[in-house]
């Protein structure tokens, strides 16, 4: 049987479980939101992605009810949540500075939703323990949140806002405050306990790489607006405008103008240069401004000219040593700097350039991607 | 040595201020009345030598405390200002704890404003404002007068001269050091717990009774110690607004001093209030020594 690959937003079929249906959100005469749709699945491990104050937060909270939006409906399960208060949402979260009870132990803590709800004492009992289990704190479970680290605190209140088994769980920015490593092995833990769960996770996080590495979809806002959204791999190879494709990762953007040469796209972009090819599905009107978005890891750099659809020749200007990598910033004669990354299979005293050398920088015509704006 | 010196202050301080009066006291309370001048006997004398300190031990007796537990007066006042300062205290938390909330809730560019109103009445004389309650609270008073005017009540209500006008008294007085310990601890709760007590269930309520009111608790046991340590040996508010059947220590011992001049039994019912006062005086301790743990 040929494993099924979870894209339930491919699948019409498929209701989602949260859907932003125009929704703008204003403080005063101050856009936070603008006019945003935007379809959540069930099982979804979403990413807001962008950068400080573009709304990220806002969003969330409008998820959760403490912001109402100022027009349009939110919808879970396909019912408005507008007038469902935050203690009545089937959604929980988790705040972005922990928001622990102090005077609570870590026990008192997780189970404080569940007390709420009225359950008995066994239960509560049960599954308190279920994500102490789960999260690995069965040691502190008595300790109270000052007594105990960062990366504690934050598993504390991971369990807080699982433990009701909310159908939404809302993290902000949940691994800003730790160092990289341990962020990076909770990245993982967070996967893993969503696989487990089986919730609904929509993380925010101005962490590109984070984004990338947990979220089975991400979405790129930009002052309340969604930029992009689509899969990692997406969002990376085939980013829908400058912005995104700058946004993730590195990138050397080119601006020209477009020709229709045949079955490709034929730019133009700097007088006495020689015109560069791509290939692309999208139409462009004759001359219309256009820009190449290609990823300095498919930028080939060499001393000798290569064969290859766009070959230009500069200087080397700078490099950055990356360890495993090396990024190439190579100068053209028209004053742009291409980037151009090689892996180090050599030592480093062994490189085959060095700073000002004269050199050729080249990629094929399915290297890049063409963007209209 | 600067250290020393540094450390030596508080209790330079402390002695002179306190232990050395404290123990000139405790020796009047241990001698008798006597029409002279200081009016109590045994005085040292120190022309007698090593037999003068004898026979000035000699002298000094429990006599005094003896005599308090005699008369019922005396543990009928403490008992009464043990009442008072307890009600006042209440008093002083139900009207300050909500002063000290909307202080903690209002928009942080008004805080400062608040915060010099709240301390606002202590840049004119506590007399001052004493004497102006019984403006107030008189027969014919400002209370009296609007209340008859809008015709709420027909008869004049009589409060001066009685334990309410106490109440008001020290509830008025003392309210800045209710106000400012709570507003402390509220101002340094976060409200993103309480979004999260939101969050995971608990109505605005159950919010407030589950979150706000634990963090604040040191608050106000600080400031609940604060009132009820100086109301319990409060002279000036009830003999200015009590009336006569108003008992408070305070009172009595004024009048031991003054009308009777009798200090050694006066010495003996200030030593008694101070031991009384220990007891929450160590527990006021306890509670700031717990705080700075649970902050440490
Ligand atoms: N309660 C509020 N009142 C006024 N402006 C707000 C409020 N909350 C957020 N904003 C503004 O909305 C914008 C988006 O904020 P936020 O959602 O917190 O951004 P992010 O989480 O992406 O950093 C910011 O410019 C912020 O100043
Ligand atoms: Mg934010």
């Amino acid at each position: 049987m040929p494993q099924k690959v979870f894209a339930p937003w491919d699948d019409p079929a498929e209701k989602p479980l949260i859907q932003f249906r125009n929704v703008t959100k204003r403080f005063g005469d101050f856009t936070a939101i603008d006019n945003i749709n935007l379809d959540i699945y069930t099982r979804e491990f979403f990413a807001l992605l962008g950068p400080s104050g573009c709304g990220k937060t806002t969003l969330m909270r409008m998820l959760a009810g403490f912001e109402t939006p100022t027009e349009g409906t939110i919808l879970l399960s396909g019912q408005d949540i507008g007038p469902v208060p935050p203690n009545q949402r089937a959604v929980n979260m988790m705040f972005q500075s922990y928001a622990l009870f102090p005077h609570l132990s870590v026990w008192e803590n997780i189970a404080f939703g569940l007390k709420r709800e009225g359950k008995d004492k066994a239960t509560i009992e049960t599954r308190v323990h279920e994500m102490l289990k789960l999260t690995r704190l069965e040691k502190f479970a008595r300790r109270k949140p000052h007594q105990i680290s960062g990366g504690q605190r934050q598993r504390v209140a991971l369990a807080r806002s699982l433990a009701k088994a909310p159908k939404l769980l809302l993290l902000d920015e949940p691994l800003g405050a730790l160092d990289k490593k341990l962020r990076e092995e909770t990245q993982f833990e967070l996967m893993d306990i969503q696989e487990k769960t089986g919730t609904t996770f929509v993380i925010v996080t101005h962490d590109q790489e984070e984004a990338m590495t947990v979220a089975s979809r991400v979405a790129v806002m930009d002052e309340g607006e969604l930029m992009q959204v689509a899969t990692p791999d997406r969002i990376y190879e085939a980013p829908n405008s400058v912005y995104v494709a700058d946004f993730i990762g590195d990138v050397n953007i080119i601006e020209g103008r477009a020709h229709q040469a045949g079955d490709k796209l034929q730019i133009d972009w700097a007088e006495g240069q020689p015109a560069l090819f791509a290939q692309t599905d999208k139409n462009f009107d004759m001359g219309q401004t256009c820009y190449i978005a290609i990823r300095p890891e498919k930028v080939a750099i060499s001393a000798e000219r290569p064969q290859g659809a766009n070959v230009l020749q500069g200087k080397v200007l700078d490099i950055a040593y990356l360890g495993n990598l090396s990024t190439y910033h190579v100068q053209l004669p028209t004053g742009h700097v291409v980037k151009a990354q090689q892996a180090n299979t050599r030592r480093i005293s062994r490189r085959e350039f060095t700073w000002e050398d004269d050199v050729w920088v080249s990629w094929s015509e399915t290297a890049g991607v063409v963007l209209d704006k | 040595m600067r250290r020393a010196i540094l450390i030596a202050i508080p209790y330079v301080w402390l002695l002179v201020l306190f232990l050395i009066p404290f123990v000139i006291v405790i020796k009047i309370s241990l001698s008798d009345t006597a029409l002279a001048r200081p009016p109590y006997f045994p005085q040292w004398d120190w022309s007698l030598g090593w037999q003068g300190i004898k026979d000035f031990f000699r002298e000094l007796d429990f006599e005094n405390f003896v005599f308090l537990t005699t008369d019922s007066l005396y543990w009928k006042a403490y008992l009464s200002s043990v009442k008072i300062a307890v009600i006042s205290t209440l008093l002083t938390l139900l009207v300050g704890f909500p002063i000290a909330y909307g202080m903690a809730r209002a928009p942080e560019e008004w805080r400062p404003t608040l915060m010099m109103l709240v301390i606002l009445p202590f840049w004119t004389s506590f007399l001052i404002r004493v004497y102006s309650w019984m403006g107030i609270l008189s027969q014919g008073g400002l209370l009296n007068s609007l209340l008859l005017s809008l015709g709420i009540i027909s008869e004049p209500l009589i409060i001066l001269n009685t334990d309410i006008a106490v109440y008001i008294g020290i509830t008025y007085t003392y309210l800045p050091f209710m106000i400012l310990p709570v507003y402390a601890a509220l101002e340094k709760l976060d409200g993103s717990l309480l979004e999260a007590a939101e969050d995971l269930g608990c109505s605005r309520t159950s919010a407030f009774w589950l979150v706000t009111l634990p963090l604040s608790k040191q608050g106000v046991i600080a400031g609940c110690f604060l009132v009820f340590i100086p109301a319990m040996g409060e002279f000036v508010i009830p003999s200015l607004l009590g009336g006569s059947q108003t008992l408070m220590i305070g009172k009595v011992l004024y009048e031991e001093f003054f009308s009777n001049r009798d200090w050694p039994v006066a010495s003996a019912v200030a030593v008694v209030l101070l031991l009384i006062l220990v007891i929450p005086i160590v527990l006021f301790q306890r509670n700031e020594q717990k705080q700075r743990e649970a902050e440490g």
